[in-house]
């Protein structure tokens, strides 16, 4: 049994059109004291075509397929390491009073 | 039974990835649960990418005497690409976010178009719609790639002025036609329904170059101020890129990923175009920023300059003050010294709290890093619906580095090209201080009538020299209320 998932153009849209929408709500809830950490972290989790990269690089045959997946490789590693950094630098910097964060320890479980 | 094995791990952890990266996200909506948001995401992207090498058990037949060398190469690529970026991404300054998301971005559309043009010299697509789509994303991670890049050097003013020529719109407009033309061609090409007198490869080169082209002439014209949406624009366009290749490549966590980050990269494209008061359409494809000078009103009133000290002690007796800061601030260095005048004021009892208008700073939400990079404390900054009709009860309204935001004409002149901008209440306040360099006009060129107004007063200088003195002042009052 060949074991792998074939993804229709119907099904893929599918995939496509409830993926926008969880991506408008989501975003939608993000308050605006967070929009710029908000767009690096976007930015951060399209990083993961460094994936697509590696399937591309390892499957390439000729010199040519392999410069150019090895720059896929490069340049969306730099994407991910470079978004995360940034995002959870920018993130960490965001800090509460001290009352606050007395009493609100227990919001934060939430 | 390997391969079986290996695909059902992959699918696993991309699944799990893809969660992450949704969870991560809505983690956000709080500066509470933020920090972990992104941690969560960045621990689904490192399982991603090191189940991906099980790739390596299963790879094409004409791919398997190069496999050692390829996944050399993986390794290499990863650790380079990764370390370079990461090790920029520690070091970079905050008033330097909006240029370095830039650059990222780019290497994402980059990396989008380069699998495109693996599975296209390849020729690897099988059907119409595969090739459709490739090519798709190829257009679409050129352009953001190339576009991306021009953003970045605009925003670190290596490109100072626009550039823009007669007919450019129609100019812009034929190369994504010719574009579009030559992705056309050759699936017609590759499907055998012509033939034609330039063999493939080439035509593909040629398609990437007329897509890289398009984005560098889309973005040149764009003025350095409207980089920020251009920015959010291409992260919404390499999103797209990414979840077109992840159809492509059968590849569900880059199809979902891709998606989120595009549609998320348009909603905060609108907002960001709201804040501005402007629509998208206008910032592409309309060059504004060049011919604003309008007749302006009869302003009455004069402008009022006063003692940075006389305005610190005035502040320090008041109950309470709201500070208006802009990207002057930021471009001062000023917001260490602002948040220690802050605590001085605090210590005294005056109660203190940040309005930050949405388009404050050089991207959505940067003003919010700079102040929160200073130590000042979330819960004491406000954004503009939250605050602005605390402005009426307030004391003292502290405008520093920042004009346009504050300027009372959007709410009344209809002659002026910020008419019906969303603006802080500033001018609301019972006194207004305004801390600025000169006499200058703001950005958009247009005279504030706020800067007339009766309750307002200057006080012109450095905002790090001003705020020294305030501090000075307030200091040498004695601290009798000082904890």
């Amino acid at each position: 049994m060949q074991f792998s998932m074939a993804i229709s153009g119907f099904v893929a849209l599918y995939i496509f059109m409830l993926a926008a929408f969880a991506g408008w709500v989501i975003i939608g809830h993000v308050p605006a004291i967070l929009h710029t950490p908000l767009m690096s972290g976007s930015n951060f989790v399209h990083g993961i075509v460094v994936v697509g990269g590696i399937f591309a690089l390892l499957n390439a045959s000729t010199v040519q397929e392999q410069a150019i997946g090895f720059f896929a490789v490069l340049l969306g590693a730099g994407n991910a390491a470079g978004g995360f950094a940034v995002t959870d630098r920018m993130l960490a910097m965001f800090q509460p009073s001290e009352h606050v964060l007395a009493r609100a320890s227990h919001i934060g479980k939430e | 039974m390997l391969t079986i094995i290996s695909q059902s791990i992959i699918g696993i952890i991309d699944l799990g990835a893809a969660f992450l990266f949704m969870y991560g996200l809505k983690r956000m909506s709080s500066p509470v649960t933020a920090p972990s948001g992104i941690k969560l995401a960045g621990i689904g992207m490192a399982a991603a990418v090191i189940a991906s090498f099980l790739y390596a058990l299963n790879v094409d037949a004409a791919a398997k005497p190069q496999l050692m060398v390829n996944i050399g190469l993986s390794l290499i690529a990863l650790v380079l690409g990764g370390g370079i970026a990461w090790w920029a991404g520690r070091k970079v300054a905050m008033t330097a976010m909006p240029q370095m998301v830039a650059i990222y971005n780019g290497m994402g559309g980059g990396a989008a178009a380069a699998i495109a043009a693996v599975e296209l010299f390849g020729n690897k697509a099988d059907g119409v719609t595969q090739l459709v789509v490739t090519l798709f994303g190829a257009l679409i991670g050129a352009v953001s790639l190339s576009g991306s890049l021009i953003a970045w050097a605009k925003l670190d003013e290596i490109l100072k002025k626009p550039l823009r020529f007669p007919g450019q719109q129609i100019f812009n407009g034929l190369v994504a036609l010719v574009t579009l033309a030559i992705g056309g061609y050759i699936v017609a090409v590759t499907h055998g329904l012509i033939s034609s007198p330039i063999a493939t490869p080439q035509l593909i080169h040629i398609f990437f170059g007329a897509a890289l082209l398009f984005g560098v002439l889309m973005t040149l014209p764009i003025g350095g101020a409207d980089m920020p949406v251009v920015i959010s624009i291409y992260n919404a366009f390499t999103g797209l890129a990414v979840g077109l290749e992840g159809f492509v490549l059968q590849n569900p966590a880059l199809m979902i990923a891709g998606m989120v980050v595009g549609a998320a990269g348009m909603l905060l494209t609108l907002l960001m175009a709201k804040a501005m008061n402007r629509s998208v359409s206008n910032i592409l494809f309309t060059n504004f920023g060049t011919v604003v000078q309008q007749k302006q009103g009869e302003i009455k009133g004069s402008l009022k300059p006063v003692e940075a000290s006389d305005a610190g002690i005035f502040m320090r007796y008041a109950s309470s003050v709201i500070i208006v800061p802009g990207y002057g601030l930021a471009v001062a260095q000023a917001q260490q010294k602002l948040y220690e005048f802050v605590k001085l004021l605090q210590a005294a009892g005056v109660s203190v709290k940040f309005a930050i208008h949405p388009v404050a700073g050089r991207m959505p939400g940067q003003m919010d890093v700079l102040l929160a990079e200073a130590g000042v404390p979330y819960d004491m900054i406000f954004q503009l619906e939250d605050i602005n009709d605390e402005f009426a009860n307030t004391d003292v309204a502290l405008v520093i580095g920042a004009n346009d935001v504050v300027n009372p004409a959007a709410r009344t002149d209809k002659s002026s090209p910020i008419y019906g901008m969303p603006i802080l209440n500033a001018d609301k306040a019972k006194k207004v201080y305004v801390v600025k360099r000169g006499q200058g006009k703001g950005y958009a060129g247009i005279v504030n009538a706020l800067f007339y107004g009766d309750n307002c007063d200057m006080v012109y200088g450095d905002a790090a020299a001003v705020l020294t003195k305030m501090i000075e002042a307030v200091r040498a009052l004695g601290t009798k209320a000082a904890a």
